[in-house]
């Protein structure tokens, strides 16, 4: 499995969702440049997994997100936690929707590629 | 052996039973199940409960601050400690204190100074470097990490794998081949992660939820001369020494779990019912739930009978490996059976019995498989050394 999760893009609508199942897992959301703008996690808590989550986004778009893509992953906090590193490693930076998370909580991961 | 315990020990138990109870399980209501963490104000709250107790960081020796107890009491505390969802792997969130690195505790007192006393007092992280991708069972052969001296230095390189917590540390112990082959031939060294020629490469993903693994790169890798920990050649004896000690606490922590596990399941087969009886009132169920009752006794009185030994100064590695050996495969089972009496729930999210599964499959792996364990008994019982 890359570290860097590397599907296509969906676009964030409705009529997307239907191939999308009430799975735990990890998605990113990107603006209409591919640019990635939040990375989430579908954790045990939510209602309706990754579909639920995407829904949510769907109604309150965070920060101009577009397209979205996927990963169902049972050891989604620890994928998560590599998501958020991988590209503070890239970046310098988390995404600009990533407000929900302390950088200082996060580890340093040095990828390669 | 004499399993009655003190009136301190019970007091002590009787405590930490008490903050188990009121202060962890109900935080858990509100995190994900597999958390391993808490929101750092609310782990600061729980630290200082436990400095009250008088019973912070409980891996550290009495000289440097930790509590006097002995490793029987510590095995007593591991058993209430890890009966909560997070408990095998991330026991009471670390309100205890966190992993210690009790190989610093050997340090030159300016090593101490750079490295040993931030860790105390929570200000720095540090990880340990032994496993690798050629295998971590038998490192004394498997390391394949070189460090070469160039002047008042080393140069390491090599890669690591299966490390807890890598890249949120500020330093660690990493073992690496200085000499020839053989055990002889491996040195312990104090790195700093944020060196150049250190990198986390990826986090591993295993069925463990807490305190996930990551595999580390050296590249050129300087170390000075002065992070040698211990002697040059003398790494395995120091990644040695602590295994066969801290096993015995491991297995204890098993047991914690299920000890827990088989009381939900005797509970549960109280209040379910089938075909007009109570779950309880089927053999198939009774028989399940004494073989977890003779599993847990069986693996408690190993435990103890290992920690005693080492607390009268006594040779105990034969006994630790028993110890593990038994509380690990025991303790897997017990969890098992729990699992299948509460049918689908046992499966769910909803209760921490799926969590302990996965986690305690890795715990007949984690810190030298059975086989590995059954191998040091049978080095003691012919009394030679197998290869």
């Amino acid at each position: 499995m890359p570290v860097r999760m590397d599907k296509p893009w969906e676009p964030l609508r409705e009529v997307s969702l239907e191939t999308v199942a009430s799975h735990l897992g990890v998605y990113q959301l990107a603006d209409d440049a591919g640019d990635i703008v939040y990375i989430g996690v579908a954790d045990a808590r939510t209602l309706f997994g990754l579909r639920g989550e995407l829904q949510k986004a769907i109604a309150e778009p965070p920060s101009g997100a577009s397209q979205f893509r996927v990963e169902i992953n049972m050891a989604y906090r620890t994928r998560h936690a590599e998501l958020l590193q991988a590209y503070l490693h890239d970046h310098g930076e988390l995404p600009i929707g990533n407000t929900d998370i302390d950088k200082r909580m996060l580890g340093s991961l040095c990828p390669a590629g | 052996m004499d399993m009655a315990f003190t009136e301190e020990q019970r007091m002590i138990v009787d405590m930490v039973r008490r903050f188990v109870r009121e202060e962890i399980i109900p935080l858990e209501d509100n995190l994900d199940p597999d958390a391993d963490e808490l929101p750092s104000e609310k782990l600061s709250e729980l630290v200082e409960k436990t400095k009250e107790m008088g019973l912070h960081g409980l891996d550290t020796p009495p000289e440097f601050g930790g509590p006097e107890i002995d490793l029987v009491t510590r095995c007593l505390i591991a058993i209430e400690c890890s009966q909560h969802r997070a408990g095998l792997y991330a026991p009471c969130y670390y309100a205890f204190g966190g992993a210690r690195q009790t190989q610093l505790f050997e340090a030159t007192d300016s090593q101490k100074e750079k490295y040993l006393y931030p860790m105390l007092r929570g200000e720095k992280k540090v990880f340990f470097g032994l496993s690798e991708p050629s295998g971590g069972s038998d490192p004394g052969r498997a390391i394949q990490t070189k460090a070469v001296r160039d002047g008042d230095e080393w140069v390491l390189n090599g890669t690591k794998l299966w490390i807890s917590g890598a890249d949120r540390a500020d330093y660690g112990l990493v073992f690496a081949r200085t000499g020839g082959p053989g055990r002889s031939g491996v040195t312990a060294f104090i790195v700093e992660t944020g060196w150049e020629g250190f990198s986390v490469r990826r986090v591993v993903h295993t069925l463990r939820s807490a305190k996930y693994a990551t595999e580390i790169q050296m590249e050129d890798l300087r170390v000075p001369h002065e992070n040698i920990l211990g002697d040059e050649g003398g790494g395995f004896a120091i990644a040695n020494d602590r295994l066969s000690r801290q096993r015995i606490p491991y297995s204890a922590e098993c047991l914690g779990v299920a000890i827990k596990a088989h009381e939900m399941a005797t509970e549960y087969s109280k209040i379910r019912e089938t075909f007009g009886a109570p779950l309880s009132h089927r053999q198939g169920i009774q028989w399940m739930l004494v073989d977890n009752e003779i599993d847990i006794r069986a693996a408690k009185l190993l435990v103890f009978d290992a920690a005693a030994k080492a607390d009268r100064g006594e040779p105990f590695r034969t006994e630790s490996a028993i110890a593990k050996l038994v509380s690990t495969e025991n303790s897997f089972r017990v969890v098992d059976r729990s699992m299948q009496i509460h049918g689908a729930l046992g499966v769910a999210k909803d209760l921490p019995l799926e969590r302990w599964f996965r986690e305690m499959r890795i715990r007949r792996v984690g810190e030298g498989p059975s086989e590995v364990q059954k191998h040091v008994i049978a080095r003691d019982i012919l009394k030679e050394s197998l290869r």
